[in-house]
């Protein structure tokens, strides 16, 4: 084996610009693929923290009713906070929320949104919820950035809006756009408006009620008359978001790798016919043809090595400069959690993963080629005789 | 007879060609010693570099028998012809066949590196190797920085190194001027003389068979003629 890497070492140099055309394209989809990888899970581990940070936390509890995507369940989906729920949530370690739907009217336009009452006070999510105490002249709202821009509106801005209280009659206020957040995270912001939940339970007239509680502690918590849904629960729609994307890089990925091992092959049916005259010597020397063959494996497949090598040189410094500066994606909205600057985050696991896929498909394509030595004829060989 | 090496009897070798066949060597019955400086002559096609072929075990005949250092060549299986080619047989041949990516002190230890010796015993036979035919100073150099006669004496190393029962030498001086070649024989001719190594040359260069000790003839796959004529070397 030690001959064979010696020997495929020597020929691969020997070859010289071949060989590093090869190398090259196959070194460019290594650090495509690790990149391409790396990009999606730290945006993936970037959404996920986001998304605990502003939404979910350590999960929720939900009204049995209450499905976030049929909006009419919303009107039903709330239930007082009595008993151990009510003891966590003085002590802080649950959020209540309350969910109503509303209609807005900036500038004269009707806009729906979903209502959202929320302790002033919380200090479970990021959302800067502190600005919802201050009701004097106007009740305060908390709006995204992009509800903003959808709505036109800005910090001081008043505008009107109005719901259904729990009776189911219509009752309008004048809102005061206290403060506009940004974050990452679409679902808290597109369509949505912040109050205080006292304000909120008197407007809708459903005291101490809440549609949801938000858990913002790890310890285990038991509660009759709410499901509870976890992180996984909760961040589902993301990590199919984001294995999909990985999924449509694979097509990708596979095309570069192809192209790469496309090359190698050539390189290799190239080699077996033009070095018939060295196959021939080595079997005279007293090598079997198996041992040739694996020779040759080693060399097509020893390309994925020095590709590995060149791939290093370039990669880590670009890898590291990319962990420093991030990707930026500006304010592109897509709809589900994305940040403005994406960290690649490169895991032992991916380079460990896409390391062996390069390795193992290179050897394959060079094993087929190399095949054909073992039923070479050596006599045929030694005079380089086509065969 | 304990000294026979090489035992050749009614060896007939056919090649398939369209439907039908060509036959290469016919019944050919031979015998070598050991220690042996022997030569198979004649035209192209007449069968010479077939029959060392079968003799190196890289092709096995049709019919008859091939025995070499007691063994069949028939019957060996791909693994042992390839240990009786790496143990007791070394070749030459016409256009050197030299690793280019090996320098001259690799090329002369690969045909070592299949046998079970450490890098100590490697290297003193190399080096050994390389005395016999005077290029110790080229032992870094690749073989396209060597002449066609250096190169031809880092083959007869490599062939040698081993120290082999048997070297069969394939056309070796085809390919070299009169002086190389001279110089190339004249030191064969000497290691099988010290080492008591069986050479058979596969030739038809007048320059070769003054050297020879034994000449077999071959025409149309026959041996027509087999002598031991008189040594005619450094004239």
């Amino acid at each position: 084996m030690k001959l064979a890497f010696n020997l495929a070492y020597k020929n691969l140099i020997g070859a010289g610009l071949r060989t590093w055309l090869n190398v090259g394209v196959l070194s460019f989809a290594f650090v495509l693929i690790i990149f391409y990888n790396g990009m999606i899970d730290g945006w993936n581990r970037q959404g996920r923290e986001d998304t605990k940070a502003w939404e979910v936390a350590h999960g929720q509890f939900w009204h049995p009713e209450y499905d976030r995507l049929d909006v009419f369940t919303i009107i039903d989906a709330h239930q007082e906070i009595t008993g151990t729920a009510a003891e966590y949530v003085s002590a802080g370690k649950l959020v209540p929320i309350l969910l109503r739907q509303a209609t807005i009217y900036p500038q004269g336009r009707m806009q729906g949104v979903l209502l959202k009452g929320i302790p002033h006070q919380q200090a479970v999510l990021e959302l800067p919820t502190s600005v919802l105490q201050y009701n004097e002249n106007a009740v305060a709202a908390l709006i995204g950035h992009r509800m903003a821009k959808a709505a036109g509106l800005k910090v001081n801005d008043r505008l009107l809006i109005r719901w259904r209280d729990k009776n189911g009659t219509f009752d309008a206020i004048e809102l005061r756009i206290a403060a506009i957040f940004s974050c990452d995270v679409p679902s808290v912001d597109n369509g949505q408006i912040y109050i205080d939940f006292d304000q909120m339970q008197k407007m809708v007239g459903l005291n101490n009620h809440a549609t949801l509680l938000v858990k913002g502690t790890e310890e285990e918590i038991e509660l009759s008359n709410w499901d509870f849904k976890n992180i996984n629960v909760l961040l589902k729609e993301l990590d199919d978001i984001i294995e999909s994307k990985k999924a449509g890089g694979i097509v990708l990925q596979a095309v570069l790798l192809l192209i790469a091992l496309l090359a190698i092959f050539d390189t290799q049916v190239l080699s077996v016919f033009r070095r018939q005259k060295e196959i021939g010597t080595y079997i005279a020397l007293g090598l079997t043809r198996q041992q040739v063959v694996g020779i040759f494996t080693v060399e097509g497949g020893a390309h994925s090595f020095l590709a590995a090598l060149v791939g290093a040189v370039y990669g880590i410094p670009f890898f590291l400069w990319l962990d420093t500066v991030g990707i930026s994606f500006g304010n592109v909205d897509v709809g589900i959690t994305i940040a403005e600057k994406i960290y690649p985050y490169y895991s032992i696991g991916l380079i460990f993963t896409s390391i062996l896929l390069i390795v193992i498909s290179a050897t394959i394509v060079s094993y087929i080629p190399a095949r054909k030595i073992s039923g070479m004829n050596p006599t045929e060989a030694l005079k380089g005789k086509l065969q | 007879m304990n000294n026979v090496v090489i035992d050749l009897k009614r060896l007939t070798k056919h090649f398939p060609v369209g439907n039908g066949k060509f036959t290469a060597l016919s019944d050919i019955n031979l015998s070598f010693s050991k220690g042996e400086f022997a030569g198979l002559v004649g035209p192209s096609g007449s069968g010479k570099t077939t029959l060392l072929n079968i003799i190196g075990s890289l092709d096995v005949p049709s019919e008859g028998s091939a025995n070499v250092l007691g063994k069949s060549i028939a019957g060996l299986s791909q693994k042992q012809a390839a240990q009786l080619r790496n143990y007791h047989i070394g070749f030459i041949f016409q256009t050197y066949n030299l690793l280019p990516v090996y320098t001259v002190y690799e090329n002369v230890e690969f045909a070592l590196l299949l046998q079970n010796m450490t890098e100590g015993e490697r290297r003193k036979a190399v080096m050994q190797a390389l005395e016999w035919v005077g290029l110790t100073d080229k032992e870094k150099s690749k073989p396209s920085m060597l002449s066609g006669g250096e190169c031809q004496r880092v083959a007869i190393a490599r062939s040698m190194v081993k120290q082999p029962d048997i070297v069969l030498a394939d056309e070796p001086t085809a390919n070299l001027d009169s002086k190389n070649s001279h110089h190339i024989l004249q030191t064969m001719q000497r290691l099988n003389e010290e080492l008591g190594v069986t050479f058979i040359f596969s030739t038809h260069d007048e320059k070769v068979m003054q050297y020879l000790k034994r000449k077999i003839s071959l025409a149309d796959g026959r041996v027509v003629n087999d002598e031991t004529v008189e040594l005619i070397a450094n004239r």
